[in-house]
């Protein structure tokens, strides 16, 4: 993953403009952030806030308007096309909160699809993807596509595919928003585990109650980071079958 | 990504979208479909006419006595004897002709021993079977030494044969009366079916021209009463052959300079040609038709794929999100657009065929697909499709993957 004295994400001065002259929207106004190998951040904040169009630079699916952004130590800005999509296959892992799988696609073939990208040999294909399933409580629901799937086995599917490719960040945008406490509390427990485990997450959310599982909560408001904060998390219930 | 792993994501990524894969494939089934049954069609319907013609001999010219020009009123062809057997001679011996034949005709009725036909007689010499290009499929022609003898032999068309003896016997040998005089069968002609006129050309029986002239009706005199026949020497150009034939004949009949023809020469093969051309427009306007059909598939396969694609930004946005680069995006969007293409294609080109095939038995037209057709047509509509299908697919490649992302 990374060395210690190198962090994860380092930005200054991030600015995200959407269109031009007077109807301009600037969704980010100069953001300075560095989040550390192993946090589990929470970004809050009231819609319009900016902190989802934060997430998506942060994640390579948005380019800054203006602003230094390096992830791992690599200036993001200097990447080619190609070289951001290697980012985004080997290095990030998304979690969305529409879920976003290929429907009428079996949860195993959903959670091959970001090897196919990273070229990973055939025979692991399968194997590393059932093995990624069973981690996030689905081995017995290989075969089933999003349509059989419960909105939470649905989101543990994404999470599953976000895992697959052993990346050193989770970026996950309200993934619990479309759930309800109990499924939330179960995925949460899930980030807990896998950040116990040494992955970096920085997750969305407008809740309180799923920050609080955070290590550091992040708040922010018109396009600027307003608080950050770092404490103990909540330990999420461990209901989910293990 | 490699190209073969990118195959099975296209494959995989058709399966998800049945419906639009399928109208898509419908599409360029119709396309080329159409294309290739109107081609065939028109080329079959002119080859056909073509056909019609080869049968009566292309080459052959026609010459027939004049309408007389006594006091303004003018008779018909033929109606005043006006060529002469002499003039049969005269023309035979002429540079620009391969063969003349006397074609002398009657209407009579004909007896076997247990039925009787009424057909067409006519009465001619060896000639004629080599201007007519007609071969006899038992017994022999009728020879000159029949004609020299004046020998009451007959050959016979199958339509006669089915009518006095029954379909597909071999009556060489049987004695067979037209009017009272009987007639030995010495042969049975090749079948040749409908003429360009509608007529049955196999309802007709050929006896020598000497023996019509004196057994079945008159004409034995100096004038020939019928047409002369003529095979022109060079087939490909009859023109040399028929100004020829009139020069001579205005000699023979002392016609002077601006009297008018007493005679007529009819060209079969500009005839031919005539309706050949007439043909060839309604080939052109079936193929303005199927130009028509192409374009409209062609807009309909755009459509779809601009559709289809465009509703599939969010999963471009989604593979990108997950590693995809915009190389990896675009083919897969290529290979999806090929295999409908050629999926669509292979079918069109069954489907044109059957349809081609289907008219060609109504209408007994030959069966003709020409390849270039078949390749224009599988060509514009898979090109159409791979173009419209790719185009979207790289606009969308390249926004950022976010955009895709959320795009409605």
């Amino acid at each position: 993953m990374t060395t210690p004295t190198i962090p994860v994400i380092e930005t200054h001065g991030l600015w995200r403009t959407y269109g031009e002259g007077d109807t301009a929207v600037h969704a980010l106004r100069g953001v300075d952030l560095t989040i550390e190998a192993g946090e589990l951040v929470a970004i809050m904040g009231p819609s319009g806030s900016g902190k989802s169009t934060l997430l998506n630079v942060l994640g390579c699916l948005d380019r800054p308007t203006a602003g230094a952004y390096r992830l791992l130590g690599h200036d993001v800005a200097r990447l080619s096309a190609n070289e951001l999509a290697r980012i985004r296959n080997h290095t990030l892992g998304f979690v969305f909160q529409s879920y976003q799988l290929l429907p009428r696609t079996t949860a195993l073939d959903n959670v091959i699809l970001p090897m196919l990208y990273a070229g990973t040999p055939r025979r692991e294909l399968a194997p590393r993807a059932t093995a990624a399933l069973r981690r996030v409580g689905l081995g017995d629901r290989l075969d089933h596509t999003p349509a059989k799937l419960s909105g939470g086995q649905q989101q543990r599917v994404a999470i599953a595919r976000a895992l697959v490719n052993e990346p050193a960040v989770i970026l996950a945008d309200e993934p619990t928003g479309n759930l309800d406490s109990t499924t939330t509390a179960e995925i949460l427990a899930l980030f807990q585990e896998l950040h116990a485990e040494g992955i970096t997450i920085i997750l969305v959310t407008h809740e309180a109650d799923v920050a609080a599982h955070a290590t550091r909560v992040l708040v922010v408001k018109d396009g600027a980071i307003a608080s950050d904060v770092r404490q103990t998390p909540r330990r999420a219930r461990q209901e989910r079958a293990a | 990504m490699s190209l073969w792993r990118t195959l099975l994501v296209a494959i995989a990524a058709l399966g998800r979208t049945k419906a639009r894969s399928l109208l898509t494939v419908l599409g360029v089934i119709i396309g080329v479909g159409a294309v290739i049954a109107m081609v065939s069609i028109g080329e079959g319907a002119k080859r056909k006419v073509a056909g019609t013609f080869q049968s009566m001999g292309t080459s052959t010219l026609v010459v027939s006595s004049g309408s007389s020009q006594s006091g303004g009123a003018r008779g018909g062809a033929g109606s005043q004897p006006t060529l002469t057997w002499d003039d049969l001679e005269a023309i035979r011996e002429l540079p620009e002709v391969a063969w003349a034949a006397p074609q002398l005709r009657s209407n009579q009725q004909v007896l076997s021993e247990g039925a009787n036909w009424q057909t067409q007689v006519y009465g001619t010499q060896p000639e004629w079977f080599e201007i007519r290009d007609w071969e006899v499929t038992s017994g022999e022609r009728l020879t000159a030494a029949d004609v020299a003898s004046a020998r009451k032999v007959a050959v016979i068309g199958t339509t006669v044969v089915t009518n006095l003896f029954g379909d597909g016997a071999d009556p060489v040998g049987e004695t067979i009366r037209i009017g009272k005089v009987p007639f030995v069968i010495t042969g049975v002609l090749a079948k040749k079916g409908t003429s360009a006129m509608g007529s049955d050309n196999d309802d007709v029986i050929v006896i020598p021209s000497s023996t019509f002239t004196t057994k079945v009706s008159g004409g034995g005199g100096k004038y020939l009463a019928g047409q002369i026949l003529v095979a022109a020497a060079d087939p490909e150009r009859t023109a040399p052959a028929v100004r020829a034939i009139g020069e001579l004949l205005r000699t023979r009949h002392r016609l002077r300079d601006g009297q008018d023809d007493d005679f007529s020469v009819r060209d079969l093969a500009a005839i031919a040609a005539a309706m050949q051309e007439s043909t060839a427009t309604i080939t052109s306007l079936l193929a303005g038709v199927a130009l028509v059909s192409l374009i409209v598939g062609g807009i309909g396969i755009m459509n779809i794929m601009l559709v289809s694609v465009t509703e599939r930004t969010r999963e471009i946005g989604l593979r990108m999100a997950l590693g995809a680069r915009p190389r990896d995006v675009l083919t897969q969007f290529l290979i999806e657009a090929i295999v409908l293409s050629v999926i669509g294609g292979l079918l069109g080109i069954a489907a044109g065929f059957g349809a081609a095939t289907y008219m060609a038995k109504a209408f007994g037209f030959p069966m003709l697909i020409q390849t270039e057709i078949v390749a224009l047509a599988v060509g514009v509509s898979a090109g159409v499709g791979v173009v419209f299908g790719v185009y979207p697919a790289r606009k969308a490649s390249l926004l950022e993957p976010i955009s895709a992302l959320r795009a409605e």
